[in-house]
């Protein structure tokens, strides 16, 4: 099965193919070009991994449009793909950022565009490759991989602080991650020398091998998540970098941690998984709560943001760990629905940071009078923050409360108090900036969108209501997945 | 002994010598203030021998010849043959360099090239300590006047009377080191001081004190700590093109004498020497990359990740026999050899890229030597800041770049030995891998994210334009598809331990 090339790679390499191709012949002068040759990269490139939810079986946890064909033979690494229905959405979702994120770049991206553009289709290829390695090694080689083109993309496009910004985000991710890959050689050398994760989800470790892999693990995605208190890098990393930068970071690269936890820590550590999930539960709470507060005091509406994809991302933590099929589902819808919403979020900014050049909370005041359409969209992206219903943030997050309740209803109680904070630090936002009377003439000078940002935000707009009125195609994809993940982390792998 | 003689074990080396001597005598004649002639000719031979390794390489046999003086195995092949291609990228990239610099007013650069890389072949087919010993020192002697070719030049001058004093002292002692061994085995041959000092009836003081001289002189050739204090200087002062000579191609002849001395010819002591290259990995990957952080001069930083990087290749040759109380398990050798094998290949692979972007940004006697000069590359010519940032993250050890996979086959071998001393190492170097990230990433935020400071484009030859571009592809190229070079190193390993 599955000895050829087929969608997954298609996927994978469609999009690095075209990212090399502008930075090996574009030119400034041809900027245009440029332009337009990625984001006909970038729509070819999402077709590509519509067609992978089309061909998608449902009803078995099975993986699918699997490709296996040896790599490394000296290591016994394979170049082995396949989604199943935890990872397929991640796909189509990073190839559509990918798209939103190049319309955005459109007029903002002056010098260098080829680079600007490359780098976010090579990192859209390999952020897809993270989500269907099956493979520890390859897995491994995409996960590193895409800490390159971010540290150009934040270090050249980023504001006035961007090199420590890169360098925070490079060295904070890589100190994780290296940890991981000391895990990664571990268990192969236990597996009897296999990289493959799927033969590890079968493998049997005492508890003293799965408390130190889960640790090792946690290091690396705990980081990317990112889980308090290690979120620290995240909200200056933000705030520097570029609006595409913010926009994929957000949408797309704090996934690959908590898709981490799903693929690594939980089926192959199951033991250690069961042990450990008060502390995950507890730190999940913290980062929802405290973080949630700490996020309501920003000046900075990018750093709002940034605080308010923490406590977001806790969910989803807080939802694997309670082991229970309306708590991993959930935290796997809200991570999608994150995806779109803070995606949102952060271009809403960038388009005001492009006028104005500040983010700065208190620099705005009564958007709305100048730019009414782009204040409604606004206003669809900041209910959908705070989780109202019929948006994308709502589904997910409900899913988690009730989830939680069922697993203990105190903590359930903790998790759900947090909306009211979400409610809180995005509408006090929605109102200091878009609210009441004119405040000053940046504000007064301000024109509404043009079709470009108005296309932008409508697709975007269109995710999030779809997602919050109709999520059956997204919780019919993942169920029989997560069962099964459920009923294999209910097996204890101890000797 | 007449008989004993096989010439076709020694016949490219035979090609090199009397190709050297010939180029010696023809470049006389060179009017050409280029040397093109010299150039051409001795990019041939180069070729020639490199093809002739590469063809012996592959016949797979292991021949000894010279009345066991030299061997002729597929690892020595290879070695040589990567370290001839080596060889010619170097003088590629150094002759714009050396052009500049009134160092092609004779052909010396050339010939002493060939007489240092003959010296490499002696050390890596040598088959008896004094054969060996007379390879190194051709190389090294070779070596110094390399450093010294720009007579004019003050740190030049500094720098080869610094590596002379100090490569001596080493010479002196590892000569020492080998002496001892003689004196409790009574042979130089290697393979007969391996029966004698596995018979076990020799006193383990004596041995022990010879080797701890053998494993010094050896760790000055490689440059690690605490014999690492030539590196820099050496690095900084010499001209860069002699700088790439000397921190390329002698990487590969000195892993050859480590297997050679090492492994081929004191296994039976491997406790005792692993504990030695313990001690000097440790220290090489702190000092190495801690010292790096703090630098500006390029060639200097790059002196100190070497030190790390050697650091990096003795893991692998630490890891070969696992020991539990004091039975020696050797069934991970070969993986772990072939794993430092690997690892000075590509290693001396992304080095020559790394220094062909810096030697052909000093033109003009316009010198490339602070971190500073390097700003805003990418704004004068993407290319080159994008072959140098390859070269810098495969260094860093990041996928899919090479040098990932040089470490991730490096510290696999520590792993499975399942000692957790082992297993602390390659923590260990891992955490400090991530120090080495810092200086490197440094280099590219300058090249990337700083204004230039120059509009100067870079201009280089066609020539040196394809090389460039060649080697810095194979870096990512060979990180994609390593699986070749990999089975490689295992194969000639595993032939050259069972020989």
């Amino acid at each position: 099965m599955g000895q050829s090339l087929g969608l997954l790679s298609a996927a994978i390499w469609m999009p690095i193919a075209f990212g090399i191709l502008l930075l090996a012949l574009g030119r400034d002068d041809q900027a245009r070009a440029v332009r337009w040759i990625a984001l006909i990269g970038a729509i070819a490139s999402f077709l590509v991994t519509l067609a992978l939810y089309d061909g998608f079986k449902l009803g078995t946890s099975a993986m699918q449009f699997v490709e296996n064909i040896p790599w490394i033979t000296r290591f016994n690494v394979h170049y082995h793909l396949g989604v199943d229905g935890i990872s397929l959405w991640f796909v189509p979702l990073t190839a559509f950022i990918t798209v939103i994120v190049v319309i955005a770049g459109w007029e903002a991206i002056t010098e260098r565009v080829n680079q600007y553009m490359g780098a976010f289709l090579i990192l859209s290829g390999l952020m897809i490759g993270v989500f269907s390695s099956l493979d520890g090694i390859l897995f491994y080689v995409f996960f590193e991989a895409t800490l390159i083109p971010m540290y150009i993309l934040i270090g050249v496009w980023g504001g006035p602080n961007k090199i420590y910004a890169a360098f925070k985000f490079f060295l904070y991710t890589l100190l994780g991650s290296l940890l991981m890959l000391i895990a990664l050689i571990y268990l192969y050398t236990k597996s009897g020398g296999s990289f493959d994760i799927l033969t590890w989800h079968k493998l049997p470790l005492s508890a003293k091998e799965q408390t130190l892999l889960f640790f090792a693990f946690f290091a690396a995605f705990a980081v990317k998540v990112p889980m308090f208190p290690v979120h620290t890098w995240l909200p200056d990393v933000h705030v520097e970098a570029p609006t595409g930068g913010s926009a994929v970071l957000a949408a797309i690269m704090l996934k690959l941690g908590a898709y981490g936890f799903l693929r690594f820590s939980m089926p192959i550590l199951p033991d250690a998984s069961q042990e450990w999930a008060w502390l995950i539960i507890a730190l999940s709470l913290v980062a929802v709560i405290y973080v949630g507060l700490v996020a309501m005091v920003q000046e900075d509406m990018k750093k709002l943001v940034a605080y308010s994809s923490v406590a977001h991302m806790g969910f989803v933590t807080l939802g694997f760990f309670i082991f229970n099929p309306l708590g991993i589902a959930g935290g796997i819808v809200q991570m999608i629905a994150h995806g779109f919403v803070s995606a949102a979020m952060f271009l809403c900014i960038g388009v005001l940071y492009d006028r104005v050049h500040s983010r700065e909370i208190a620099s705005y005041g009564g958007v709305v009078n100048t730019m009414p359409k782009f204040a409604a969209f606004a206003l669809l992206f900041a209910m959908a923050n705070c989780g109202l219903p019929g948006t994308a943030g709502f589904v997910g997050e409900w899913m988690v409360i009730i989830g939680a309740i069922q697993y203990d209803f105190m903590i359930g109680l903790a998790a759900a108090s947090a909306l009211i904070f979400g409610a809180a630090y995005t509408l006090w936002m929605f109102k200091r900036v878009y609210l009441g009377p004119v405040v000053n003439d940046d504000v007064k000078g301000l024109t509404d969108i043009n079709s470009r940002e108005f296309l932008m935000l409508a697709l975007l707009a269109v995710a999030v209501i779809w997602m919050g009125v109709y999520p059956k195609p997204f919780t019919d994809v993942m169920d029989a997945s997560v069962n099964d993940l459920i009923k294999h982390i209910a097996v204890s792998k101890l000797k | 002994m007449i008989d004993s003689i096989s010439w076709i074990a020694v016949y490219p080396e035979i090609v090199l010598l009397v190709m050297a001597c010939v180029i010696l005598l023809a470049d006389l004649f060179v009017k050409s203030p280029s040397r093109t002639a010299t150039h051409v000719l001795t990019l041939l031979t180069l070729g020639v021998v490199a093809f002739m390794h590469a063809i012996y390489a592959m016949e797979e046999q292991t021949a000894y010849g010279f009345g066991n003086m030299v061997v002729s195995d597929p690892m020595g092949h290879w070695l040589k043959c990567f370290a001839a291609l080596s060889m010619a990228v170097m003088l590629v990239y150094a002759r714009p360099y050396a052009q500049d610099r009134g160092m092609l007013r004779g052909g010396e650069m050339y010939t002493l090239s060939l007489f240092a890389f003959l010296g490499m072949c002696v050390m890596i087919s040598g088959n008896n300590f004094l054969v060996i010993f007379v390879g190194l020192e051709l190389l090294t002697l070779s070596s110094y006047a390399l450093v010294a070719l720009r007579r004019d030049h003050a740190a030049s001058t500094e720098a080869a009377m610094k590596y002379f004093i100090l490569g001596a002292l080493a010479s002196g002692f590892l000569l020492y080191g080998l002496s001892m061994l003689y004196g409790a085995t009574g042979s130089l041959d290697i393979s007969t001081v391996f029966k004698q000092v596995a018979s076990g009836q020799f006193k383990h003081q004596v041995l022990v004190f010879g080797l701890v001289f053998i494993v010094a002189g050896l760790a000055f050739k490689l440059g690690v700590v605490p014999f690492h204090m030539w590196v820099p200087d050496v690095y900084q002062g010499a001209p860069t093109s002699v700088t790439l000579m000397i921190g390329s191609a002698p990487k590969l002849a000195a892993f050859a004498i480590c297997i050679r001395l090492l492994v081929e010819g004191l296994l039976p002591l491997a406790k005792d020497w692993q504990q030695m290259l313990m001690f000097l990995a440790i220290a090489s990957l702190l000092i190495g990359n801690l010292a790096a952080i703090a630098q500006t001069n390029l060639k200097r930083m790059l002196a100190f990740s070497t030190i790390a990087q050697m650091g990096f290749l003795l893991l692998g040759l630490l890891s070969g026999v696992v020991f539990t109380g004091n039975a020696g398990n050797t069934s991970g050798a070969a993986a772990a050899y072939s794993a430092s094998m690997f690892y000075a290949i590509t290693y001396v692979l992304t080095t020559l890229a790394t220094f062909g972007v810096i030697l052909l940004l000093s033109r003009d006697g316009f010198e490339s030597e602070e971190i500073s000069d390097l700003a805003g590359l990418n704004q004068r010519s993407p290319l080159y800041a994008g072959v140098l940032a390859t070269c810098l993250f495969s260094l860093a050890g990041l996928p899919p770049m090479v040098g990932f996979m040089a470490k991730l086959s490096v510290l696999q071998p520590l792993m499975a030995s399942g000692q957790p001393m082992l297993i602390g190492l390659a923590i260990y170097a891992v955490l400090l891998s991530l120090v080495g990230a810092f200086y490197y990433l440094r280099i590219v935020k300058v090249m990337y994210f700083d204004e230039p400071i120059t509009a100067l484009q870079p201009f280089a030859s066609t020539e040196v334009r394809t090389v460039l571009v060649i080697n810095g592809a194979l870096v990512i190229l060979l990180g994609l598809f390593p699986s070749g070079l990999l089975q490689l190193c295992l194969s000639a390993i595993v032939k050259t331990l069972a020989g």
